[in-house]
């Protein structure tokens, strides 16, 4: 019973978002920002090929940028954030300001259907966005290059894309707990926008600042002190779920990142340069994926519980 | 009365910090009746009605509809409960056939079912040119009767109808009591009204309740329900009679003790007493020939009640 009225309503918040037009808008932003950077990127990747040595070349369709044109996943990664939160900013209150909820309430239906019928309409809708717009975006990579992916760049492919649907349903869950917390749907999408630049700009510049005043750096700081305020501020960035994604997929498209942190020169010493296999930059970046979902789950449980127990007033 | 009661409501409170809205409501409603729950905004008319369907919880007491209780089983009461809130709203780019099939789907009913229903019930509400344009086009009073057929997608037993007539012309609202009147005596639904418009609404229901402040001051056939409301209030009569003269008022006076008598500049005489004096004072004005050119009884009839609890709502 409670699982087909999920059903319904998450068919029809589906069916929603595709035929709305806030959903072309955006595949077409991502879409047209996407083929850019691939273009771009392909154009100029056969100097690159040949003048280092890279066993990788089609990942690096995604993570080498042209000439003016920014690279793949820094589009995704700063496009991503915009596709969720324009997904969810009004899903709830959009419901009450427009008079339908406390008649789809009043259906014999459980109330967390739809909360749960809303964000995973969301995910579903992200899912297709991604994983269209990465096949078109890597079948026009293989035109231009001619080169095909091996196996294990498309593991690394594919779970790039699942970090991407990740990633971006965080926002997803922040704009629908904006969009519970606010009645109004103009002040929840500011506030998701708020909530975006200061994850993916603020946090690095007050990472640093606060880093700086709690182990201060001079000219006669010791290497300790050094090593800890940049950890710190490291961690500090960790907080937005930008840093965690772009540190993610670096390690995934570019199997020749082998630490995240901050290491010493001497512990380099002896290491042969070389590229990590697949699952070594999984367990890599496995804190990583484990903090996006955790983000994910947090966001969409305090929506859960607001909903739940939300005063259902006309 | 031996009809089966439908709803029952005991002791029913509801306290929002400080205010009780709904301060130890008891009721019971009968199958098969229309009742009307009347009263000024703010009364807790709505805080009652999302009682009965389990969106509110109660801070006290219970209800219960068709036995089934409200607050644990609100699941089964909102099976056989059809609720059309004030201010109804309508997924507005859809079409009145399609925001019908959604509810159908929600209350899972097969898709057969749902397209016959569909049918019928525009037919009823006199939409069924327009069954197929978007409600975006709809006026107040189509909406309002789309809401009418949303409430009976389900088939209900009980309807509860949360002001029914706000916003609608009088040709409208004269359309919206037909229809209310016709799905109740028809389908033998028990329907419950909330409104304060007082007037138009009576009209309809077979028994009304007076709600002021949380508490039921009255309920009962409209006619009976003066009498109850100012029970322990002194009764006036406006009487104008032909010729006045001093003889008048000791003749009144001799009819019983307390009568306390003023005459205005109109030449309109008003007696206040205790106890009904209507019959003998008739007989002993013709007894004398005086002849009675206007009575009334002031205080206890619904233009009392209107004045008193109503005015200045509209």
């Amino acid at each position: 019973m409670s699982r087909n009225s999920l059903l319904v309503l998450y068919k029809k918040e589906l069916a929603d978002h595709l035929r709305s037009k806030r959903f072309v808008i955006l595949l077409l932003l991502i879409a047209v920002t996407g083929l850019a950077s691939i273009y771009s990127a392909a154009s100029g990747i056969r100097e690159a090929v040949s003048q280092e040595e890279n066993d990788f070349v089609f990942l690096r369709l995604f993570t080498a940028s042209g000439n003016s044109i920014p690279s793949f996943i820094s589009f995704v990664s700063l496009l991503g954030p915009l596709v969720g939160l324009a997904l969810g900013f009004d899903s709830i209150n959009g419901e009450f300001n427009r008079g339908t909820m406390s008649r789809l309430l009043a259906q014999p239906i459980h109330r967390d259907s739809v909360i749960n019928g809303k964000f995973l309409a969301g995910i579903l809708v992200i899912s297709i966005m991604v994983f269209s717009l990465g096949i078109v975006v890597g079948a026009i990579g293989i035109l231009m290059i001619g080169i095909p992916p091996t196996l294990e760049e498309i593991f690394r492919l594919l779970s790039f894309f699942v970090v991407t649907i990740f990633y971006m349903s965080i926002w997803l869950a922040i704009s629908q707990l904006f969009s519970l917390l606010f009645k109004q749907s103009a002040t929840s999408a500011l506030a998701s926008i708020a909530m975006w630049l200061f994850l993916s700009i603020f946090v690095g510049l007050l990472a640093g600042v606060v880093a700086n005043v709690i182990f201060p750096i001079d000219n006669a700081s010791t290497i300790d002190m050094q090593l800890k305020n940049s950890n710190l501020e490291l961690m500090l960035n960790r907080l937005s779920p930008t840093t965690l994604f772009s540190e993610a997929t670096i390690c995934l498209l570019n199997p020749g990142v082998r630490t995240l942190s901050i290491i010493t020169v001497d512990r380099l010493i002896g290491a042969i340069p070389g590229a990590l296999p697949f699952t070594q930059s999984m367990l890599l970046i496995w804190p990583h994926l484990v903090s996006l979902i955790a983000l994910n789950m947090i966001c969409f449980a305090i929506s859960y519980i607001i909903f739940m127990r939300r005063e259902i007033r006309a | 009365m031996d009809k089966n009661v439908m709803i029952e409501i005991e002791n029913l409170t509801k306290k929002y910090d400080d205010v009780i809205a709904v301060d130890h409501l008891n009721l019971d409603i009968y199958e098969g009746e229309i009742f009307g729950l009347l009263g000024p905004n703010g009364a807790g008319k709505t805080t009652t009605i999302l009682i009965l369907l389990g969106l509110t919880e109660p801070t006290a007491g219970n209800a219960t509809i068709n036995g089934y209780n409200t607050t644990k089983e609100p699941i089964h009461v909102k099976k056989i409960v059809g609720y059309l809130p004030d201010n109804v709203g309508f997924y507005e780019d859809m079409t009145a056939r399609e925001n019908l099939r959604f509810t159908g789907r929600l209350n899972n009913l097969n898709e057969k079912e749902i397209e016959s229903r569909i049918d019928s019930l525009l037919e009823r509400v006199k939409l069924v040119d327009v069954g197929d344009r978007k409600v975006a086009t709809y006026s107040r009073g189509m909406k309002q009767r789309l809401g009418i057929a949303d409430t009976l997608m389900k088939n209900p037993k009980v309807i509860i109808l949360d002001e029914p007539t706000i916003g609608l012309d009088p040709a409208g609202i004269n359309e919206m009591l037909e229809l209310i009147e016709e799905l109740a005596r028809e389908d033998n639904r028990t329907v419950l009204i909330s409104s304060h418009q007082l007037y138009q609404i009576q009209k309809i229901c077979d028994r009304v309740g007076i709600f002021v402040n949380g508490k039921l001051l009255a309920e009962g056939p409209i006619h009976t329900l003066g009498e109850k409301v100012f029970e322990d209030q002194p009764l006036t009569l406006e009487l104008n009679v032909e010729p006045i003269d001093d003889k008048l008022v000791s003749l009144i006076q001799s009819i019983s003790e307390d009568v306390n008598i003023s005459i205005d500049d109109h030449e309109k005489i008003f007696i206040k007493s205790n106890n009904d004096i209507r019959t003998p004072l008739l007989r002993i004005l013709s007894d004398n020939d005086y002849s009675v050119l206007f009575l009334k009884q002031r205080g206890r009839d619904l233009d009392d009640i209107y004045s008193r609890y109503f005015a200045g709502e509209e």
